[in-house]
């Protein structure tokens, strides 16, 4: 039961560098750069010169290197699977074959090149909320969502659903704990079985689970309400947003990087 | 979490005893009882279960499950079934009964929290009262014919009718089932008049053993520990301290009305 804890969806790590502090509209932003970015460079030069980057800002912010490179483990999988198709189903210049399998120059390329992009997306964006409080990141989604509101994306809400969801992923594993144990206490078996099985004794486990999620859900709706809610009209803020110099500058530096990796390599 | 969860408890539950273990939050209870069943396990020390040590490699955890039956704090948010007899019957199937056995254990653990069978077998658990709900699950766990029944706080959230009902049903499998009861709770009313042993547990270690008669003596050392005794008891404590000679091992309020008619000397 101990995997349930080891769950790090959104984890952050505070600290006071540079990096963290930066307004949290200039790392999403910069984020959004970066992706984009990823899917215009076309070769390994490139790629180089995106690791550096973040490798810079990894740096900068003083977060553990293993730290950030965890995040990549349970894409392994991925990674592996990514490579091996793409080694065997390009076509090109055959490296070697076993039976009717080539192995291209090319695909190894392509592989090898798709591998990276992922690897440099993964730690690139894990930078974001390692750095970034979650109530910081909803923060910042719902004043960049604010333009939207005229064409009616409710920015405020998905920030408040944001925020709430954040919150309750350790709830809910508790909860989903206390369930399997007592389950378990009644001869419920949750690790043998073929797919069937195993898909069939999960039903204990996430009937209750659901079941008290709404009951959770409402005592919310009304604890939220009970303390003057109505939503995001006229709602301040304890804490403004504000863009610094340091912002700026940080924003113009991942601009300019992009555009000349992004145009030149 | 990584602080260190018990230390040095070390207790021995005989067949057949009512135990209640009383202790200050975040002293250990329920982490304690969850190693009676082997869904915790001691990272130093043995646990032993009818002589089977439970720490072994190998251990049959689900034939230990299957005697000491565990009933969490509200048992009613793990119903899952949909109907009472699916859900009762969930612990005898997983145990590989047979259809006709499953649903006489049913009908028998419905009968011992004083359930109808027949009324309710086939109604939604979710939509019953919060009561019968959490009756429904002490069944769950009873279908099993565990031979130790273990409760945390089983009347958490009950109006007082409820509470009287299910501590009485409890007493009732103790007394004729022969079952032994480990009641996890707050209440010293209620453990001052259903349990034969009261075990006090703080910061892991077992602080104070023995009759509710003996521990209640302990107020002072109770209450030191954020916690009381029953307010009867007090109420006697609070009697001797004003010059009036009573007995103070009094847990009800029966015990202390004959108490203080004796010493005042009144006539009945």
């Amino acid at each position: 039961m101990r995997m349930l804890r080891s769950v790090t969806i959104g984890q952050h790590i505070p600290g006071d560098s540079v990096i963290h502090r930066l307004d949290p509209r200039t790392k999403i932003l910069s984020s959004i750069f970066l992706i984009m970015l990823l899917f215009v460079v076309k070769g390994f030069i490139g790629y180089g010169l995106v690791a550096l980057g973040i490798a810079l800002v990894i740096r900068a912010s003083g977060i553990p290197w293993r730290f950030v490179l965890r995040g990549v483990r349970p894409l392994i999988v991925i990674l592996v699977l990514t490579l091996t198709l793409h080694l065997f189903m390009t076509e090109g210049r055959v490296i070697f074959q076993i039976w009717f399998l080539k192995v291209t120059w090319e695909g190894l390329i392509r592989g090898l090149m798709m591998g990276t992009r992922l690897v440099l997306l993964i730690i690139g964006t894990s930078m974001l909320t390692l750095t970034t409080s979650p109530m910081q990141l909803t923060d910042g989604i719902e004043t960049l969502l604010k333009p939207g509101k005229k064409i009616g994306i409710p920015a405020h809400e998905l920030a408040m659903m944001m925020t709430i969801a954040l919150r309750f992923i350790p709830t809910l594993l508790e909860e989903t704990e206390k369930i399997m144990k007592a389950q378990m206490a009644r001869g419920a078996d949750f690790q043998s079985g073929g797919i069937t099985q195993r898909a069939k004794s999960m039903i204990p486990l996430l009937v209750p689970l659901f079941v008290n999620a709404f009951r959770r859900a409402d005592d919310l709706a009304i604890a939220m309400e009970a303390r003057g809610y109505r939503g995001g009209e006229g709602r301040t803020k304890l804490r403004e947003l504000k863009f610094q110099r340091l912002d700026v500058m940080g924003l113009g530096l991942v601009l300019a990087f992009a555009l000349v990796v992004g145009v030149f390599f | 979490m990584s602080q260190a969860a018990l230390r040095n408890v070390s207790v021995e539950i005989g067949d057949g005893e009512f135990v209640g273990l009383i202790g200050p939050t975040g002293s250990g209870k329920s982490t304690l009882i969850q190693h009676f069943n082997g869904l915790l396990m001691p990272d130093s020390g043995k646990v032993y279960v009818d002589g089977v040590d439970l720490t072994r490699k190998g251990t049959q955890l689900r034939l230990i499950r299957q005697k000491v039956g565990m009933v969490f704090q509200y048992p009613e948010h793990q119903l899952f079934g949909e109907t009472v007899l699916e859900d009762v019957g969930f612990g005898p199937r997983n145990g590989g009964l047979s259809d006709e056995a499953v649903i006489q254990r049913v009908e028998e653990a419905l009968a011992y929290v004083g359930l109808d069978y027949e009324a309710i077998k086939n109604q939604s658990p979710f939509e019953l009262s919060g009561g019968q709900k959490r009756r429904v699950a002490i069944a769950g766990v009873l279908a099993m014919r565990p031979a130790a029944l273990i409760l945390d706080e089983p009347t958490a959230g009950l109006d007082p009718e409820g509470r009287e009902e299910i501590l009485a049903q409890i007493k009732q499998l103790h007394a004729e089932g022969g079952m032994t009861v480990v009641l996890v709770t707050h209440s010293m009313e209620d453990v001052a008049r259903f349990v034969d042993r009261l075990i006090v547990i703080e910061q892991g270690a077992i602080a104070l053993d023995g009759t509710p008669v003996e521990v209640f003596r302990q107020a002072a050392r109770l209450k030191e520990m954020g916690l009381g005794v029953p307010e009867i008891t007090d109420l006697m404590h609070e009697l001797k301290a004003h010059g009036l000679d009573v007995n103070t091992d009094i847990l009800t309020v029966a015990e202390a009305e004959k108490e203080i008619i004796r010493v005042m000397g009144w006539q009945t």
